[in-house]
């Protein structure tokens, strides 16, 4: 179902998102500027005032109070949407927990920033994987079609009323903030059909007060939530493989669903990456591939919840794996690594070797690729940085 | 459907009388009814209240919305005592504490 009002334009990944945000019908938009995000409010503040977006823009004065006003317009059951970055995620980490808790389904868009001392505004993930226990549902882009699409996509699975947790959609900074390509605008009125409205059964109603979030002792059913929170977390993986398959149809898109597999089949050594990085690694598997060699990608497109059985599957067969993040962990190994591993460990033994790339932006080259690859023949463990050393 | 932490008790319902040691008395022959005590509360545990029955310094006062403390939902910080620029607000010990 390909309409004729559906166009392509040259945006970057900061435009993408904003339109993302406007074929969602968001009706609240909060947020506190920061490079590499602004782009993404300041286009929708733009679209609000031009009457192209029919939405509340609240300018607030730090990004605490950005989560919260969505938060609280979320829980009056109006569709809601922030952006923000690096320290601004850090800051806003307390109201990503009651988001989440409170069970709504926002969606923020975060454009991956290196967390400071020092100071460095370029692409890492340490700041969104830092909130990987938040209960928000993190979803790593690609290309910037993938940014507005995981929009749209994000909010029907957030808005699902068996898991009713929100979502955060991860863009590369500048990588794809600031990078324009080709992006197909979807078809304003299939995506209201497709989203529909948001419809929350314990929205606030003054007819009907109710305590939200109040005290709750040891006895219950603080605990039970919690649990409820974690089931409705790992129930959503089915949730996002049937909805992958709508989606596609609907918009003739190509969302990958949990993970994208790439030259998997027969392949001996793998990598696994997350987020725009992952073009430059598919460049260098089709190189390797004609010389002859058995390599193969594995991509995250989900990072929360987890895709541990998707993984299991797809590194089975193989004689090593290298786990490639662009995020740091101080005192053990990186956090991809250990979710990896905790998913393989006890089902079957497959080599792996953790690999620390692009932190604060360094470049992650094809050359860097090919060592990685040349590294899971030699020795198949431990925890390597890339491209480090020499400055 | 998920287990969301909404309750169908609203916090108005949920009393936290107990969590006080000392409770504020105000001694309405001292009160202007200029409402600091009513701004000041943390709790909104003072509602202003239009009363003929509550003693005043003169009858002007008496004609306006004078304080009066829910003692439900007072928590006994004594913010009340501390602001009343007239001392007309005194915290008594609770007796079950004693």
């Amino acid at each position: 179902m390909i309409s004729v009002h559906e166009k392509s334009k040259i945006m970057t990944g900061d435009e993408a998102a904003a339109y993302g945000a406007k074929l969602s019908k968001v009706k609240v938009v909060s947020a506190y500027p920061i490079t590499p995000q602004t782009v993404i409010v300041e286009k929708i503040a733009d679209m609000i005032s031009n009457n192209e977006m029919d939405a509340k823009f609240i300018e607030v004065e730090s990004e605490h109070s950005a989560m919260a006003s969505i938060m609280a317009s979320e829980l009056t059951g109006v569709r809601s949407f922030t952006a923000s970055s690096s320290q601004g995620i850090l800051y806003m980490h307390e109201m990503l927990h009651w988001v989440a808790g409170l069970r709504l389904p926002a969606l923020m868009s975060v454009v991956n920033r290196a967390i400071g001392p020092p100071w460095n505004i370029w692409a890492d993930q340490s700041d969104t994987i830092n909130q990987r226990d938040t209960g928000w549902m993190q979803i790593y882009c690609e290309s910037n079609q993938e940014a507005l699409d995981s929009i749209i996509f994000g909010y029907k699975i957030a808005e699902n009323r068996n898991v009713l947790l929100p979502l955060m959609n991860m863009l590369d900074a500048f990588t794809l903030s600031h990078t324009s390509e080709p992006v197909t605008l979807r078809d304003e009125e299939i995506s209201a059909d497709y989203l529909g409205d948001l419809k929350l059964e314990f929205s606030v109603n003054t007819d009907r007060p109710m305590g939200y979030g109040s005290l709750v002792a040891p006895e219950g059913p603080f605990m039970e939530m919690k649990k409820d929170m974690r089931d409705s977390m790992y129930g959503a993986r089915d949730v996002i493989k049937n909805e992958t398959k709508k989606f596609n149809e609907t918009f003739n898109a190509t969302l990958p669903g949990l993970v994208e597999n790439f030259m998997m089949e027969d392949a001996d050594y793998a990598l696994i990456t997350m987020g725009a990085m992952s073009s430059t690694a598919k460049y260098t598997v089709r190189k390797l591939r004609r010389e002859g060699k058995k390599v193969g990608l594995i991509r995250l497109f989900f990072y929360r919840p987890f895709p541990d059985e998707e993984i299991l599957q797809a590194v089975r067969d193989l004689k090593g794996v290298g786990i490639v993040e662009r995020s740091v962990s101080f005192g053990q190994m990186g956090a991809l690594y250990e979710d990896v591993a905790s998913s393989l460990f006890g089902r079957i033994d497959v080599p792996a070797k953790d690999y620390v790339v692009g932190i604060g932006g360094r470049d992650i080259r094809v050359e860097d690729y090919e060592k990685m690859f040349e590294g899971l023949l030699k020795e198949n463990n431990g925890i390597e940085w890339v491209n480090t050393g020499g400055r | 459907m998920v287990l969301a932490p909404v309750a169908n008790v609203p916090s108005a319902n949920i009393k936290t009388s107990s969590w006080r040691d000392s409770k504020p008395v105000i001694d309405y022959d001292k009160c202007t009814r200029c409402g600091i005590c009513w701004k000041f509360c943390p709790d909104v545990a003072i509602d202003l209240v239009a009363s003929q029955d509550l003693h005043a310094p003169n009858e002007r006062f008496a004609k306006l919305e004078a304080p009066v403390i829910n003692y439900d939902h007072c928590k006994g910080c004594g913010i009340c005592a501390t602001e009343c620029p007239f001392d007309a607000i005194e915290m008594v010990r609770e007796e079950a504490i004693e």
